[in-house]
Order: C-alpha cells, then structure tokens, then sequence
C-alpha cells in the first residue's frame, strides 16, 4: 500500500480531487494569509487519482471554509471534493456545487464594464453553462471562459 | 408579466411575449409619431433623460416620444456640466434622479452601467446604450421594422454584415431573432467574426446559425440584409481598413440578384456601408427603420409608466 507524503491533521479541511495543477490556485482562494500562523498547510501536487487520473490535494490545519470561498473553490476545480475533519475524523463530506451566482470571485475582464469603474459594486457573474464553465458578467454581459486568469 | 414599473436594460429582461407586446403598441403608436393623430396618454408624466455620452438620434426619439404622448422631459444633456464631472458615482446621480422623475432613460460610456443604474433606481430605467454593451431599445426598433415588412418575425432568413465580433447591438438583435426562430447568416471579414460563445449561445436557444464567405450568394434567398458599420479603429492600418470596408459594401449590383421583398437595414449612422444608389430602391428600409425608433420608444414607454400601449 502506498503512503501520502502527508501527515493527517487533526481539525482543518481536506480539499482533494482538486484538478491537475489548480491546488495553488486553490490556495490563493483560501487565502493562506487570514490563516492562524500555528496552522500547517500542505499541498500535494501531481498525484495518482482513479477518478482524475492526476491530482492535487490541499489540506489545511485549524480552518473551516465559508460558502464564498466554497463557491469560488467549485469554479476552478469543479471535481473538488471537500472534508471536514474534526479530532482526526472526517465530519463532513461535500461535492462542490457551482452556484447560480458568482459574486466577487472573478473580475469582469472588460477594462470598460462599470464594475472596473469607481463604482461601489462588486462584480458578479450568471453561469451562462456549466460544462465547461462560461460565465456571464451580470453587469456588461461579457461571456467569460477564462476566469482563472482574472480572480479577484 | 406586465411591463408596467420594469427596467428595460438588456434585450434579454424581454420574453418573446414581452416582445410581442412591445411591438402591438408601435404598430398602433405609428399615427401618433406620425402627427395625425395626438395623444395624451403620458400626460403628467416625467422622464428623466440622463445622456453621459453623445447622441443625437436616441435622446431625440425618446424626447419626441414622450413629448407627442403628452408627458414631459427634463435632462442632462451636457455631462461636462454636471455633478458626474464633479465625480458623483453613476450609482448617486440615479438615486437622486430616480427621487425626481417617474422613470430613468440612461446613455452612459461604460457597459453595465444601465444594469447598476436599475439597481440604484427606484424607478424604472431603460438603457438607451451603455459603451459597446447594450441597447435594447434598437434591438426593438429593429423587430418592429422586420415585423413591418414581413408581418412576422418567425421564419425569417436574416444576414447580419459586417463587424459582428464587436458590435454588441448585432449581438442582442441576434438573440431576439432567435426566440423568433429565424435563420442567421452571419457575413464578415475573418477578423470580426461573431465571438464562438456568442454563436454557441444562440445555437443553444435553437436558432440556426451558419457562416458564409460570399455575400452575393447569401443575399439571393435572404429577407433581410442588416448592415453594420465597420470601425476604423478595429484595424492596424489604413490598407486593411479600406481592402476590408470595400468588400463588405452594399450597392445597387449586390442587390440586383436579391429576392424582392428583402429589406436592406441599417442602425445609422452610416459610413460608406451603403452606397447612396440604395437609398431610392424599394429594398432601403434604413429610413423607415430611423422613423419606427419613436413609436417603439412610445409604446416601451407606455407601457413601462401605464401599463398599456394604446
């Protein structure tokens, strides 16, 4: 049998089955900053998965995620699959589910859409489909395939 | 759902109902925008236009609208004056606008702005274009001439010409003629194709969409030819610009082999998209389509302040 490099933690959140090479993406939602400076972060990258082929595996120590970065989790890496863990037991398993409405995850990438002007909105987005993601800029109308290179 | 109290911001606010409504009231707004007959149907009433960007053509329309209703208008024309230059967000100048009138006409640079204005009014706002973004008002304009015409929106073989990858307006008119079930022929130079998604889109509601390289062939067995207008800045050079408008114009020679009953239209203002030879045949419908731009502005209005269009 075959061990993950990865120690287990004993309350925090497992995010596995994330997409080949979006952990740090992943990461950058989570927001490593806001986390509790005693807390362990591992992320494994490139990893033999039957459902995906390969993977990546975030686990991050002492931190529950709110539905906002849930959502934000279920647009780059829709496969996710999220577990809680509290005194080393999985509490709570979920499958992301992609919202209705993306708000304030993505940037429109219209320089002209009137959430890039000095505007007190935040963006948001329809989903316009959900295989393969488009999003629809609620605002302009702007259809958008490419959000992962315009997080907020 | 009725209008009555509803923003009009994007062409797709509207179902093919909603639609339909709209253009039962411009077929009977026509003698009041003609003259011959006068309304007070929108008497009392008061439309704020808010115009942040130039337009000649929009802001007249709806203030001719509403004028031959019976209503009243009171504006912003010159943003340069204004607390918008003072730097008042958009959101502010609606909430104060919307406290004054009983509804909101916006024209602003920035696409979205009409969406952020309906949010920020408590009254009804339409969209009179916002950037490159939306303008349903036109797309309406536009059905109702082709309603005009043919007596039917569904069915028709319609060629779009011209820049459809940036034109936002061919966009939303592409999506209307789709609930109507019309065929689209999409004419233009390779660098201004309709945006895939946009295409997927349409395809997804059902609409037929299908691209050709020769425009005398398309234009044979069409009902419609809507031309739009090729912008100089879309390109690197000046040689391209001219190799690229050249071939995308309409004259008498392109028209000789069409059906006679396919109409030629137009937004306006135009360029050198048509020749000036078109204007006197019977296919030139880019003046009666300017025209219809007030009774649909009469009848939205209408029903958007009293519920009806009559």
């Amino acid at each position: 049998m075959r061990e993950l490099k990865i120690t287990p933690i004993k309350n925090g959140t497992v995010i596995d089955h994330i997409g080949n090479g979006l952990a740090l993406e992943v990461l950058r939602i989570i927001g490593i900053n806001d986390l509790d400076k005693d807390s362990t972060v591992s992320v494994a990258l490139h990893v033999r998965s039957q459902k995906l082929g390969w993977k990546d595996i975030v686990k991050v120590e002492n931190m529950e995620l709110s539905p906002r970065k849930v959502n934000a989790i279920a647009l780059l890496a829709p496969t996710a699959t999220i577990s809680i863990i509290r005194d080393f037991k999985v509490r709570e398993k979920r499958v992301v589910d992609l919202p209705e409405r993306i708000v304030g995850i993505v940037r429109c990438p219209n320089p002209s859409c009137i959430t890039n002007q000095k505007e007190p909105v935040e963006s948001e987005f329809d989903v316009a489909r959900r295989r393969p993601v488009v999003l629809r800029c609620s605002y302009c109308e702007r259809l958008v395939d490419d959000f992962l290179l315009h997080l907020a | 759902m009725g209008l009555k109290g509803r923003d009009v911001i994007s062409i797709r606010d509207l179902s093919r109902d909603e639609i339909e409504e709209v253009l039962k009231g411009t077929r009977r707004m026509i003698p009041y925008a003609e003259g011959t007959k006068v309304g007070d149907q929108l008497a009392g009433r008061l439309l704020m236009l808010a115009f942040l960007e130039p337009s000649t053509r929009t802001r007249l329309s709806f203030e001719t609208a509403m004028l031959r209703l019976g209503g009243k208008v009171a504006s912003i024309t010159d943003p340069a004056l204004s607390s918008v230059k003072k730097g008042e967000s958009l959101h502010d100048t609606m909430r104060m606008l919307s406290a004054y009138g009983d509804a909101i006409v916006l024209r602003h640079p920035n696409e979205g702005a009409g969406r952020l204005a309906a949010q920020a009014s408590e009254k009804p706002v339409i969209n009179a274009g916002d950037g490159a973004g939306q303008h349903p008002t036109q797309t309406l304009l536009d059905l109702a001439t082709m309603q005009e015409a043919f007596g039917t929106l569904s069915g028709l073989r319609v060629v779009l010409l011209g820049d459809l990858r940036y034109g936002r307006t061919v966009h939303s008119l592409a999506h209307a003629l789709a609930l109507f079930g019309a065929e689209l022929i999409l004419a233009s130079p390779p660098s201004l194709q309709l945006p895939e998604e946009v295409r997927e889109d349409l395809e997804h509601q059902g609409a037929t969409v299908r691209e050709v390289d020769q425009l005398h062939q398309a234009v044979r067995d069409s009902d419609v030819l809507y031309v739009t207008r090729i912008q100089r800045e879309r390109f690197a050079d000046e040689a391209e610009y001219a190799k690229v408008a050249g071939s995308y114009r309409v004259d008498a020679a392109l028209l000789s082999g069409a059906k006679q009953r396919l109409i030629v239209m137009h937004p306006l203002p135009r360029t050198t998209e048509i020749a000036p030879e078109v204007d006197g045949s019977p296919h030139a419908a880019y003046f009666r389509q300017a025209f219809l731009g007030v009774p649909t502005r009469m009848a939205l209005l209408s029903l958007i302040l009293t519920g009806k269009a009559a």
